[in-house]
């Protein structure tokens, strides 16, 4: 069998402001635009990856949030009402998407392997999260791809950013493992903002775009710093300096989405690609490619 | 119609176990009987409604109410999914949530109601509804836990929930959905060997129940951060549903508490426990933080003005009252010198009613707003708008006379004592003669000097504003 491949990997964030100031036909409520400079950039990196085959997309969400181990999406279809429990006035998607239970079976077989607590999520009623359909939908509306879902394990919570890295490297090992053992070409997408500091209040019309800018400038030095790091090929620096990124910035990173992805991609020392960066309710979020298909040799 | 209250509070634990699989169990049938025995309790007391505060419903935005009449869908564990699917169609008092939201607005909280098809009604409120409301006969109101929130927010956020209460007759339940200890097993574990985490998990739990059990919650709300510290994973930011709880029994601390069951699941420690407002006779109330009314937290985030203050810059210490416009009021500043009055209305910036130098007592700008409610007599110069609006001169230069002389004598001083007066007239030719007449019958008898001066506007939407020095009374 040929051996798998991962084409790409972004960090590729969900605040659902993105879906609804999108307008989609799955979307019930209907915005007059809004974070133009972000949806701008999802368009890039659909741009970038337009002619690049891959057969799947592998998605870590931090808004499915999972105490007892990592879980997989497991069952081949789920198609419901996703509802925003914090921005439903922004939120209420329909969806309709397919999981590569394959491969998720062979992710989640090599995480059990490595000693993780993992769990397929088998239950038909499950309502996908939120995180999940957003940063699903920002980087391929149609749709026509099957996903892997990874959940967001909380070992930050319960320990420390150190061990939640810990784990989340290793579960990074193995997902490249498993896709790599797969013959599959995949696409892997850490979806998480990096300042994570909101606003407590949201303007009269949401995507009044004069109320938009980051909370605080402490915020947009951290947020500048780690796209320096990813701009100039230094992925290790970010994950060196994760713990004090984490707490400094509230950094969503905390739901290991982007150290699991940086060791999927078995921390790139090539630049990563910036497609955009802007604030939502004054979290700093970024639209990152990192090109694998252009460094074969990180690949093999 | 007689005043509402609080026919009792419970306190239950959030995980779908003691729904979908107690027999697994036997702390979890525990439990489960606890929920049953509760739920007799709530039938019994005849409430009318129950009010959730859910902690596994966090937001951002302020506070959320849910306000659909009647939300249905089918609610599946982040965690436990492989324990079952909870179908639920429940009974909400969209009517109180839409009052509760006002009320929230009135005390300067930010809030909304939610009224979606589709919205993910959370596990703790599922567990809690399913449980103690299991024929739907109360109707319930449920309220989000919003992650930035402190002891303040959380404090006034209940006192607009017994704002409401009160003014509509209610005999409400107040309901904490929340776990005690909340550090689960991060594995998989057999049911037959739950227990609680650790030891020291469970050691503090049983002195948060026994202060429960002797009907102590303020005591247990002002333990609260210690408590997060010790026995709560970060997931939520403080133990806050304890100051909510509180806030709801206006933070007695003499409740009759009963500890129904104490278990643990999943490794986290789930308990059931009854308040009963009869006073028990026991416990003095330790209140040590200030008791909050009106919420003045972060505001004008959106606003790029905002931008321009510094970390240390000093923020407005009240809120405008609810019914006008205008910008935010302070505290008068304190100094060695400085005399401020309760009576007088309170400042629109940083400064004070009045200052003593030597033999003189120098007073800011007054106008005729009316202390603690702020309104203006004569009626304000124009609406929100800025549309004109007609108006008393003549009430309004009364009601400054009368604010000059309530700081004079907060001085220990009296309105004779004024001895020169600078006047600010917004509309000279329209208010001249009415402000002369009212001057005439008032400080003209007293004899200052005086000077009038028309100018563009005040900083609040009146028409005259003086500015006087008075002599000092003798200091003793």
């Amino acid at each position: 069998m040929t051996q798998g491949e991962i084409v790409a990997g972004c960090l590729a964030p969900h605040p659902p402001h993105l879906v609804y100031a999108d307008n989609p036909p799955q979307n019930e409520p209907v915005a007059e635009g809004g974070w133009e400079q972000l949806r701008w950039g999802y368009e890039r990196l659909r741009e970038s990856l337009k002619d690049v085959d891959y057969d799947a997309i592998v998605l870590l969400s931090p808004h499915w949030q999972t105490y007892v181990g990592t879980h997989f999406l497991g069952l081949p279809n789920f198609k419901s009402l996703s509802v925003d429990p914090v921005f439903p006035n922004l939120f209420r998607y329909h969806y309709d998407l397919n999981i590569d239970v394959d491969l998720t079976r062979k992710i989640h077989d090599k995480a059990a392997e490595a000693g993780l607590a993992v769990k397929m999520m088998e239950n038909p009623d499950f309502r996908v999260d939120y995180g999940t359909i957003t940063t699903g939908h920002m980087f391929n509306p149609v749709w026509d791809k099957p996903l892997v879902v990874v959940s967001s394990n909380r070992s930050r919570d319960y320990y420390s950013v150190e061990v939640m890295q810990e784990m989340m490297i290793e579960l990074g090992r193995v997902t490249r493992e498993a896709i790599l053992e797969s013959g599959k070409k995949v696409v892997v997408l850490a979806s998480n903002s990096l300042s994570h500091r909101h606003f407590t209040t949201e303007s009269e019309i949401p995507e009044d775009m004069s109320k938009e800018h980051i909370t605080s400038h402490a915020m947009h030095l951290w947020d500048m710093r780690m796209i320096d790091y990813i701009r100039s090929g230094q992925a290790q620096r970010i994950l060196d300096e994760m713990p004090e990124f984490t707490e400094q910035a509230i950094a969503e990173s905390d739901g290991g989405g982007l150290s699991w992805l940086l060791s999927t991609l078995d921390t790139p020392s090539y630049p990563g690609i910036l497609h955009g960066y802007g604030t939502i309710i004054g979290t700093g979020n970024a639209i990152v490619e990192w090109p694998e298909r252009d460094h074969k040799e990180a690949s093999q | 119609m007689s005043e509402g209250g609080l026919v009792g509070s419970f306190i239950v634990p959030v995980h779908p176990h003691t729904v979908l699989v107690p027999e697994q169990n036997e702390g979890w049938q525990r439990l489960r009987n606890a929920f049953d025995e509760a739920a007799q309790r709530i039938k019994d007391s005849n409430a009318d409604l129950l009010v959730i505060y859910s902690t596994t419903w966090p937001s951002i935005i302020g506070h959320q109410i849910q306000a659909d009449p009647n939300p249905e869908w089918v609610m599946v564990d982040h965690d436990f999914h492989d324990l079952g699917s909870i179908p639920y169609s429940f009974n909400i008092d969209s009517e109180f949530a839409h009052a509760w939201d006002e009320a929230n607005k009135k005390r300067g909280l930010k809030s909304r109601t939610i009224n979606y098809t589709g919205f993910p009604i959370d596990v703790g409120s599922v567990v809690a509804l399913k449980l103690l409301n299991p024929d739907n006969a109360i109707p319930a109101v449920i309220v989000s836990s919003n992650v930035y929130a402190n002891r303040s927010e959380t404090t006034v956020l209940a006192k607009s929930c017994l704002d409401v209460i009160k003014a509509t007759g209610r005999k409400a339940v107040a309901i904490t959905a929340m776990s005690l200890s909340n550090r689960m097993f991060t594995t998989a574990i057999d049911p037959k060997d739950d227990k609680i985490h650790s030891l020291k998990d469970d050691e503090w739990n049983r002195k948060i129940l026994e202060f429960l059990g002797e009907g102590r919650l303020e005591d247990v709300g002002q333990l609260s951060r210690t408590i997060h510290k010790q026995i709560r994973v970060q997931k939520v930011v403080a133990f806050k549903p304890m100051w909510w709880l509180a806030g709801m029994n206006e933070n007695r601390n003499n409740l009759t508490g009963d500890v129904l069951a104490y278990e643990a699941i999943h490794g986290a420690g789930g308990a059931v426990v009854h308040l009963d407002p009869t006073p028990s006779g026991a416990g003095d109330k330790e209140y040590d933080e200030d008791d909050v009314e009106f919420f003045s937290g972060e505001r004008n985030v959106l606003d790029a003005e905002g931008d321009a203050l510094s970390f240390d810059a000093p923020t407005p210490q009240t809120q405008q009252a609810a019914t006008s416009s205008g910008p935010a009021l302070w505290e008068p500043t304190t100094g060695e010198s400085s005399v401020n009055s309760d009576a007088a209305p309170k400042p629109v910036g940083m400064y004070p009613h009045a200052r003593r130098v030597g033999d003189l007592l120098y007073l800011s700008g007054v106008g005729p707003r009316q202390p603690g409610t702020n309104a203006i007599p004569g009626g304000p110069i124009c609406d929100d708008q800025g549309a004109p609006l007609d108006y008393d001169i003549k009430a309004q230069t009364r009601a400054v006379v009368d604010n000059i002389t309530r700081i004079l004598e907060e001085a220990g001083g009296s309105i004779d004592d004024v001895l020169d007066v600078t006047s600010f007239l917004v509309d000279m030719d329209r208010d001249f003669a009415g402000y002369n007449e009212v001057w005439a019958d008032t400080l003209g008898k007293v004899g200052p000097t005086r000077t009038t001066l028309a100018i563009r506007g005040l900083p609040t939407p009146i028409a005259v504003e003086m500015k006087v020095i008075a002599r000092a009374p003798k200091e003793n």
